[in-house]
């Protein structure tokens, strides 16, 4: 029941893609926190999405399929799909404004109170433009969420993991979808493959999103291109929001790695797609419709979405260039496989290279940082903690850890593995002034303290007690049950032992005569038979028998207590 | 008694030269570190020595925050780090630290070429200044050591400036630098949460002005700017290169468009193209409406401003130009100005406030013959003009701030000593607090008194709060605990917990009282007789009658014994421990006094 749920925290742009479902139609009522350019990109990506979608509409739209006793006939894999009735149509543009609307903007090591009880903190993860993990502390306990993370170095700011640190739990989630690629080398590839594509007038495609690892692509090419004498084939970049996207990855200097930042003081762009726009190697449109038709040049690389090869402009080249070996595809986004998603467009003649690039951790990775960081407990996916159905062999891609790591599954519920003990507390000066503290072993102190609890929004503050009112001189007459003494003035709890001998000189001192001993199985008894008075005294206990005498009671108790300390 | 000192070295009770020393919880922060515009002697720069006197400037300082990339706010860096020497952090946003050391390199050659001043401090000081720089995000929680930190706000005013909260614990100082409460056409409104600091630093440079409406303002400024260039005038805008620059050039730019004008437009050369290129890059420091709409079109790409050559200045025809620096002081605005000063077809226009001293200041005070430098004397006949188009909040703003920070205490700087009493009445009056203004070099100590932080255990938290929701608990509840204290971290933990954490045993205190009642019934009547006597009393407590003939009031236990010699007198057995010690003598006092006369 989302309408339950208080706060959702954005970790980066690709995490972001079902919030209108979330927050336009299901009575959740809290708040959302991202970064600006999680919010800026979030909606990009979605905007094209939309795009995409409205470009080829239906109709009629059938949802029989979607009945279980029917979908079990169909054929592999669309039997296998799960929760066939939870999908839902594709939102509008509409649904995202009022989505995005609803986000509050934090930026990195930004301290954001949550009702006065935890503390979330994003922190840079280094994955993509705004990316962030969450710290949610209160001052007790601290959990880290780990997710989509990367420790490569490429455009973004780099992840912080100092602030990682001292956590009781660390959820690791948003590893790379490829544990086994290099993505250093994939450039590579990428890049050899697109110059021997071109140098033999083949064209190469480019499926992509609309930002994220182009930036690298288009950076690296601008480094590239020149020495493989490739300067004159031209880039184009095919999106319902190429523009934006190369506009706005311009402005988050303050999101992005030292390196870019500094150009920025210059004033110079950070990236320097800036550089292949202004000298026309570098092309964006909206659409292959209107201007793009009419300077397009072949061979030429486009780069162009939706990495699913399901719609989007990418489908137009995948037909136009799919019948001509000379052409080549290749796959930089992880999250498809490439194999499904050319599966409806075979036979194809035209070259497919896959090389993905995924920035994000792997398990050598995911070790080392366990190692620094240390948390008491690590949470993650259950997929984390087996190797990949694909690579049974390969006990290495798992996640090790010690003690090892809790798993979980879609939709489990997880207790985590600490328990909360203290809570924050202030006390007042003035109180503060009031106690007086006794030292009870070395370096160690102790003080009762009574006092007035005030909570608000969450927070407890100690104040000192309200001064008992003054008496009220009697007027009226007091009735009986006006004396029951108010049982709120609690007393202390007694510690220590009473040593017989001294106390029976105390006695003796203040004037009780005829005191005798006796030893009994756990310890003394003191009879002061003038009084008719027994005290039996024990390690823990002592216990005084008297006639209904309060005065002499009084003193008794006075001097057992002398002998006692008070907590 | 803990205490924050506030000291300024400049900008006390004087606009220029900002820098405000602070002492919060025996950190040391030294905020801004500016020059003053109307000096060019020792005065121009704080006074340090207040400092070095008693040791090293990074022995004594935790950190330095510039507020924003104006040189009255950072002007003396290069000098305090480099030439007086300090190595420690200095912390600004990303847009300052891109601006500042352009602006110091500006400042630097007019000081050292132009005026030949010597022991002045060179390029590679900034560079090696600028380097001890950390750069801050809005809104990050900067931690400069365990126990300091520091959060930048948004402050409006130029490119990049904000506002700084400083906090130790839970004492917090504000400094506001330079700010604007009204979003203008390139930048947002300042805004604080209400973070309830000891002590808000606020600037009061507009302390006893309230403006009319900015649209009102900016139709006033058009329409002088086009009377003027209608009879063939010149119109001379003396600016500094990045701030209230690009506002009143996206203001002339859309009023050309509108109106289709030709006149030409300029803007002095150097800094411009490079300052509208700072203000594309870091766009998401701009307003609301820009940010939106950069994508279309960028609002600092100009259509019809050009760049201004010197030899313009003696074009026949009317002309529009924007000239640096803003306060008329030197440069290029000043040679222009003694170009067209002598026509009184020719306007000057002065957006902003100018330091005494400076000639801007001299001829916005009504004075038209000038003495220039040999000893000339410059007649000035062209119309002199003062539009308030500084970001500065105005009287109305500073109040709107106060109010959304909700401080202990307010100080003013930066500002007129005169117009500050006045605020400081309003302040002192409207919200109740005090208010300072302390002159350079003086020190104001607030005593503060911090709550101390502890931690109390969830159990007995969890006990207090279930009883706090009982409906009766109207009044104040009690809470009872022991606090342990060990190396300085305090817990406050039921006493049982205490006992339990430190291995010592408890020492149950019991007492039996021996009770004797003239009764001549069996031992179980005696005891029925003593539960409904007390049943009838006490009403709000819990008393019972056990099968085995005994009686509970709480936990005080009653026994009823007959003992053999006398059968008409009972013996009543009343034990309680010392936690029940009031009620205990209580009910001994209360049986002593006898059961009432049962009904035969």
């Amino acid at each position: 029941d989302l309408s339950t749920v208080d706060v959702i925290l954005i970790s980066n742009y690709h995490c972001m893609m079902a919030l209108p479902y979330i927050t336009e139609h299901t009575g959740f009522s809290g708040t959302v926190y991202a970064t600006e350019p999680t919010v800026q990109i979030g909606r990009l990506l979605m905007e094209e999405l939309v795009n995409f979608i409205e470009r080829v509409p239906k109709a009629q739209s059938a949802s029989l399929w979607k009945n279980k006793d029917i979908q079990r006939l169909l054929p592999s894999p669309l039997k296998d799909a799960v929760e066939v009735s939870t999908w839902r149509r594709c939102y509008t543009m509409q649904e995202v404004n009022s989505a995005l609307s609803k986000i509050q903007l934090v930026g990195y090591s930004q301290k954001i109170e949550l009702f006065g009880a935890v503390q979330v903190t994003p922190l840079s993860s280094g994955y993509a433009l705004g990316s962030s993990n969450w710290i949610i502390q209160s001052h007790y306990e601290k959990v880290s969420y780990v997710s989509g993370s990367s420790l490569l170095t490429t455009h973004p700011q780099p992840m912080d993991q100092a602030s990682l640190k001292n956590s009781d739990v660390l959820v690791l989630t948003g590893l790379t979808q490829i544990p086994t690629a290099n993505p250093d080398g994939m450039v590579g590839e990428f890049c050899s493959n697109l110059a021997l594509t071109v140098r033999n007038g083949g064209n190469v495609l480019v499926p992509c999103y609309p930002s994220g690892v182009i930036y690298d692509l288009l950076e690296c090419l601008y480094q590239y291109i020149d020495s493989a004498g490739l300067s004159s084939v031209p880039l184009y970049f095919i999106s319902p929001v190429a523009n934006s996207s190369l506009e706005f990855s311009q402005i988050f200097a303050e999101w992005l790695c030292h390196n870019k930042q500094s150009k920025v003081y210059l004033p110079e762009p950070p990236f320097p797609h800036a550089e292949l726009i202004q000298t026309n190697k570098l092309k964006h449109y909206p659409s292959i419709h209107g201007d793009f038709s009419n300077d397009f040049r072949q061979p030429c690389v486009v780069f162009t979405g939706h990495p699913s090869l399901r719609f989007g402009d990418v489908v137009h080249f995948m037909e136009l260039w799919g019948k001509s070996s000379l052409n080549t595809v290749i796959f930089t986004e992880p999250d498809f496989s490439y194999l499904e998603a050319l599966a409806p467009y075979q036979p194809l003649a035209m070259k497919c290279i896959y090389c993905p690039i995924d920035t994000r951790l792997n398990f050598i990775q995911v070790s080392k940082l366990l190692k620094e960081v240390q948390p008491l407990h690590v949470v993650c996916p259950e997929q984390y903690t087996q190797p990949p159905p694909a690579q049974s062999h390969r006990t290495d891609l798992v996640i090790d850890c010690q003690p090892p790591a809790t798993s979980y599954r879609r939709a489990e519920v997880l207790t985590l593995p600490f328990k909360r003990r203290y809570e924050r507390i202030e006390i007042m000066p003035e109180l503060a002034d009031s106690l007086v503290p006794m030292e009870i072993k070395p370096g160690i102190s102790l003080a009762t303290v009574s006092a007035v609890l005030h909570t608000k929004d969450n927070k407890h503050v100690l104040q000192p007690p309200p001064r008992p009112a003054q008496p009220t001189s009697g007027k009226k007459r007091k009735r009986v049950s006006d004396d029951v003494p108010d049982c709120k003035v609690l007393k202390p709890l007694l510690s220590g032992s009473i040593p017989v001998e001294q106390f029976v000189q105390t006695l003796e001192k203040h004037g009780f005569s005829d005191i005798k001993v006796e030893d009994t199985a756990k310890g003394h008894i003191v009879l002061l038979q003038e009084a008719e008075t027994l005290i039996q005294i024990e390690e823990d206990s002592t216990h005084i028998i008297c006639d209904n005498d309060e005065m002499l009671r009084v003193r008794l108790r006075d001097l057992v207590l002398k002998f006692l300390q008070k907590f | 008694m803990p205490e924050i000192r506030v000291t300024p070295l400049g900008a006390g009770q004087d606009v220029g030269r900002s820098c405000i020393l602070v002492s919060i919880a025996g950190k040391n922060v030294m905020l801004d570190c500016g020059m003053h515009m109307g000096f060019s002697d020792d005065r121009r720069f704080p006074d340090f020595s207040y400092i070095t006197q008693s040791g090293r400037l990074t022995d004594f300082l935790d950190c330095v925050i510039i507020s924003h990339f104006h040189l009255d706010h950072c002007g003396a860096l290069p000098y305090f780090s480099e030439m007086v020497g300090y190595d420690g952090p200095i912390y600004m946003t990303h847009p300052t630290q891109a601006i500042c050391p352009i602006l110091l390199e500006d400042y630097r050659k007019i000081a050292v070429d132009k005026k030949g001043e010597a022991n002045f401090f060179t390029s590679q000081m900034i560079k090696d200044c600028m380097k001890k720089v950390v750069a801050v995000h809005l809104h990050q929680t900067v931690q400069v050591d365990d126990e300091l930190e520091i959060k930048a706000y948004y402050a409006g005013h130029v490119l990049g400036a904000a506002m700084f909260q400083i906090k130790v614990g839970s004492e917090s100082v504000v400094y506001t630098g330079d700010y604007n409460m009204t979003p203008d056409r390139h930048l947002g409104a300042a805004w604080i949460d209400k973070c309830r600091p000891n002590l808000l630093i606020t600037e009061s440079t507009y302390a006893t002005t309230i403006r009319d409406s900015k649209r009102c303002r900016e139709r006033d400024f058009l329409k002088k700017v086009h009377e003027t260039v209608e009879r063939g005038g010149k119109v001379l805008i003396p600016v500094f290169a990045l701030g209230r620059a690009q506002e009143l050039c996206i203001l002339l730019e859309t009023f050309w468009e509108r109106m289709n004008l030709k006149v030409p437009i300029y803007f002095s050369t150097g800094l411009t193209e490079k300052a509208n290129h700072y203000y594309k890059l870091f766009i998401t420091w701009t307003n609301q409406k820009i940010r939106k709409t950069f994508v279309q079109r960028n609002m600092f790409e100009f259509k019809h401003i050009k760049a201004f050559d010197r030899a313009f200045a003696d074009n026949p025809g009317p002309m529009v130009v924007f000239a640096t620096p803003g306060m008329l002081h030197a440069g290029q605005s000043l040679q222009i100005f003694r170009k067209w000063a002598g026509n009184e077809k020719n306007m000057v226009i002065m957006p902003g406030y100018c330091v005494q001293g400076t000639v801007g200041h001299k001829i916005l005070s009504g004075q038209r013959k000038l003495e220039m430098e040999g000893r000339q004397v410059l007649e000035v006949k062209m119309q002199v003009e003062y539009m308030s188009f500084s970001a500065h909040a105005d009287a109305k703003g500073i109040m709107q701030l106060v109010g959304q920070a909700e401080p202990d205490s307010v100080l003013l700087v930066h500002g007129e000593a005169k117009k500050m009493e006045f605020l400081k009445q309003k302040i002192e009056q409207e919200f109740r607090v005090n208010c300072y203004m302390p002159a350079n070099g003086e020190t104001v100590v607030l005593p503060t008194s911090p709550s101390i932080p502890g931690g109390i255990s969830l159990g007995l938290l969890k006990r207090e709060m279930a009883q706090g929701l009982l409906p009766e608990a109207k009044k104040p509840r009690l809470l009872h605990g022991t606090l342990i204290m060990k190396d300085s971290n305090f817990r406050l933990v039921s006493s049982e917990q205490a006992l339990k954490e430190l291995g010592l045993a408890e020492h149950q205190l019991r007492f039996t009282c021996r009770v004797h009642l003239h009764d001549t019934r069996k031992e179980q009547e005696t005891a029925m007789r003593v539960y409904s006597h007390l049943k009838s009393i006490l009403k709000d407590h819990c008393v019972q009658h056990l099968p085995d003939g005994s009686v509970t009031v709480e936990s005080i236990l009653i026994q009823a014994a007959a003992p053999s010699e006398d059968p008409a007198t009972k013996v009543l057995l009343v034990s309680w421990t010392y936690q029940d010690e009031e009620l205990g003598s209580y009910l001994t006092s209360l049986l002593k006094k006898g059961l009432p006369q049962a009904p035969s």
